[in-house]
């Protein structure tokens, strides 16, 4: 039994702290890819599509003229306009992890708390790339180690489980997010991917996904579009792919609907969900088109959110 | 102002027993590795998180409350005596509050003026002829004491309502500990970190006889921005129950229920450090958002057990205060052990005499004040600030007191160059349960930090010492 509002702030604790990173993720790959010639990167604007990539389009274009390098870091790593920024997700994280000190470790804490003292350290008026790739690793590094330690030090209790909820549907969301916005460069057919640019744009795609050698080892083949598109949705291998996300939700739904001994509207959703993802393949995924299917994707997703929220958190 | 009684060197410079081992160590280690254990201890505070927070503070939203590495000594005898005397003024002034809120015997006795009761902004007339569970109304309690010689303690304060510092008590300890280990081998010291389990017993035996046999205790906080806030989730952990916010809590049928991912769950016992006002805007504040509506009425239906009950104000305020002694020699028959600091009462017209001729060294405070607010210190201030004063105190004598200016007693501390004396309180907790009262050898001891300065308060730059009672 746990409180519905720790429940909440362990949910949300745990999706913030996954934003944080993917939020690092993608700052990373823009800007190493601005650093390339424009004959690999392209014309397009790296910066824009990271911006696009969390979804934080509106709210940018109402605050920001451009969409340059400097405008997107601000937004995305340091406004506390933006909500998903990465330091009003530390700040939100820290905020739900304070009020809810009870229900994780003192080893959780302290990496959170760490990290929120450590950020205040940091702006984006000093952020040279070298500087920004030291903030980055830096937020990754708290991510991971607050992972590692609610996977090392938390009790296989019903918070640990609602902790992880928060994890797998806020990575699911993302890697959809990340895959989609790049949809308009993969290839429909099964070609090797050709020319500098292209190979760029792929590579981006699997670093962002913190999956470019996973590619490796998984297909022992040269990059091909389709495979990454694959391995990102529906290879249970990869971490971070769709259906390791939806698999883990069920798991971790199956695990309170046993210990509570009652199923609900959020098992039912979740398992219809995975199910989809579990029986389906790339060639469906490209005959139903890969951005209609990854919008099904993040609509389906946030419906099993909104339903553990519904049957737990409230 | 007379020479302050040192705790370690004494009046003359005589070395008290009690601190030889930690003479020796303060005189033994160069001050450069004092002050990296002052900087550890620091930064195991900070990333503890043991932190307050400072109202409209932007910038340092959240605080630590400074350390002093130096431990204070109270030996075994002394203790024993202050204990007592703890257990007994709690004792009369929850009869006194039961009396109050009842009968009102030592009213109609005479020995307290009614006005001083019925006009009380802390009186609660809510409270009026309910049955409290097992007629105890402050289970939880923080007395303030403070030390002018050898053997005189006299209270400052008693804190009825939500007395907070007991989580600086046991980290304090916990951090001298993995600090100065050795120290600590060398004493015989009385453990404090019984105090969460203590709690815990006290507030289950207040649990209504309805309740199951292991009955449901929550902490209920106004949340993360209550400036107590890391106390209160320390206390929720070290108890292993529920930090419930208001809004965790509904009432239905008169009994209190938490939201829970399982469904609602019924509560027993609320442990609160929340205000009176803001427990149920259905019977005290409308507007607070902080509480839970109709939690009174369960209370009343005797389904719930609430610590501390509602309008225990009303005992320790400044007015009631001076009568304490009165309280215990009224219900209990005896002589009080801890004595108040001696105060007179401007309400009474010789009193009043003797405070108008001796402003200039007295401290004279308003009843209702809190805080060092509306305050005048005779040996420090002006003339003219005297003489305004004492046309308050003659336009309206009933709402002050007076107290000659006490000579608190100091205790070596680290400070910046070196060890110095400063100057010293103490806050005792005192819990009291159906299943009896009882005290923690121990407490919080709060330090001036500034040279000449009596003022402990963490809001004004006091710090914290651990305390040691000694077995002896």
């Amino acid at each position: 039994m746990l409180l519905s509002r720790v429940a909440a702030d362990l949910y949300w604790l745990a999706r913030y702290v996954e934003r944080a990173e993917n939020t690092a993720r993608l700052l990373d790959v823009a800007s190493r890819l601005s650093s390339l010639p424009t004959t690999y990167a392209g014309s397009t604007n790296e910066w824009e599509s990271a911006m696009t990539a969390t979804g934080g389009n509106f709210l940018f274009d109402q605050r920001y003229d451009e969409a340059n390098r400097r405008n997107v870091i601000d937004f995305l790593a340091f406004s506390r306009e933006n909500p998903s920024s990465i330091a009003s997700c530390l700040a939100t994280a820290r905020h739900s992890a304070r009020s809810v000190r009870t229900a994780i470790t003192r080893e959780m804490w302290e990496v959170i708390n760490d990290a929120w003292l450590e950020l205040k350290r940091h702006s984006v008026d000093a952020m040279t790339p070298r500087q920004l790739a030291e903030f980055l690793a830096f937020v990754k590094d708290a991510c991971l180690r607050l992972d590692g330690f609610a996977y090392r030090t938390m009790l296989r209790t019903d918070a640990h489980a609602f902790y992880n909820l928060g994890t797998f549907i806020e990575r699911g969301d993302a890697t959809a997010r990340i895959l989609d916005v790049k949809y308009h460069v993969l290839l429909p057919e099964g070609d090797t991917v050709g020319g500098g640019l292209d190979y760029f744009q792929w590579t981006s795609i699997l670093r962002a996904a913190s999956a470019l050698t996973a590619y490796q080892w998984v297909f022992r083949d040269a990059l091909r579009s389709w495979r990454v598109a694959e391995l990102l949705t529906l290879r249970k291998e990869l971490p971070r792919s769709i259906v390791n996300c939806s698999e883990n939700t069920l798991w971790f739904l199956d695990k309170l609907a046993n210990d509570y001994g009652r199923q609900g509207p959020a098992q039912r959703s979740a398992r219809a969900y995975h199910a989809s993802l579990a029986n389906s393949s790339v060639e469906a995924i490209y005959r139903e088109g890969l951005h209609e299917f990854l919008q099904r994707v993040i609509r389906e997703n946030n419906a099993v959110g909104d339903a553990i929220e519904a049957q737990y958190l409230r | 102002m007379t020479q302050s009684f040192d705790e370690m060197n004494g009046t003359g410079g005589e070395l008290r027993s009690a601190y030889k081992i930690v003479k020796d160590w303060l005189e033994g280690t160069p001050p450069d590795l004092m002050r990296q254990r002052a900087r550890e201890a620091e930064m195991l505070f900070r990333r503890i998180g043991i932190t307050f927070a400072v109202y409209g503070d932007n910038q340092a939203e959240e605080r630590i409350i400074p350390f002093d590495i130096v431990p204070r000594i109270l030996t075994g005898g002394e203790w024993r005596a202050m204990s007592a005397g703890l257990e007994q003024r709690v004792r009369a002034l929850n009869l006194f509050l039961a009396d109050i809120y009842g009968p009102g015997e030592i009213l109609k006795a005479g020995v307290i003026p009614p006005a001083l009761i019925y006009q009380n902004t802390y009186f609660r007339p809510e409270m009026v002829g309910i049955k409290v569970p097992h007629g105890i109304y402050t289970p939880v309690c923080g007395i303030d004491i403070v030390r002018v010689d050898a053997d005189t303690f006299y209270v400052l304060e008693d804190n009825l309502r939500t007395p907070s510092g007991v989580s600086y008590m046991l980290e304090n300890r916990e951090v001298t500990m993995r600090l100065f280990p050795d120290l600590f081998s060398e004493h015989t010291i009385e453990p404090v970190e019984q105090y969460p389990n203590e709690l815990l017993a006290t507030l289950q035996s207040l649990a209504p006889a309805s309740a199951p046999r292991e009955p449901t205790v929550v902490l209920l906080s106004p949340g993360p921005f209550n400036s107590a806030f890391y106390e209160h989730s320390f206390l929720a952990d070290r108890l292993g129950v529920e930090l419930v916010e208001g809004r965790d809590l509904f009432v239905l049928d008169d009994k209190v229920y938490m939201r829970t991912t399982e469904g609602p769950h019924q509560v027993d016992v609320i442990y609160r450090r929340l205000d009176d006002d803001f427990l149920d805007p259905l019977a005290f504040r409308p507007d607070s958002v902080l509480g839970v509506p109709g939690l009174i009425s369960a209370y009343r239906a005797g389904n719930v057990a609430v610590a501390n009950a509602m309008g225990t104000g009303v005992a320790d305020d400044k007015a009631v205060y001076t009568y304490v002694p009165e309280i215990i020699r009224f219900y209990l028959g005896e002589e009080p052990i801890l004595h108040n600091v001696p105060t007179w009462r401007c309400r009474e017209p010789d009193s009043l005499a003797y405070v108008l001729d001796h402003l200039p060294e007295l401290v004279v405070k308003m009843v209702s004040g809190s805080g060092g607010y509306g305050m005048l210190v005779g040996p420090t201030a002006t003339k003219a600030e005297i003489e305004d004063f004492r046309a308050k105190l003659k336009s309206n004598p009933d709402e002050f007191i007076a107290q000659p200016t006490l000579a608190l007693s100091t205790c070596p501390t680290f400070v910046g160059e070196g060890v110095a004396p400063r100057h010293v309180d103490l806050r005792p907790f005192v819990l009291a349960g159906s299943n009896g009262i009882r005290t923690v050898p121990g407490g919080l001891t709060r330090v001036a930090l500034k040279e000449g300065s009596l003022v402990v308060n963490s809001s004004q730059g006091g710090g914290t010492k651990d305390t040691w009672v000694l077995v002896s």
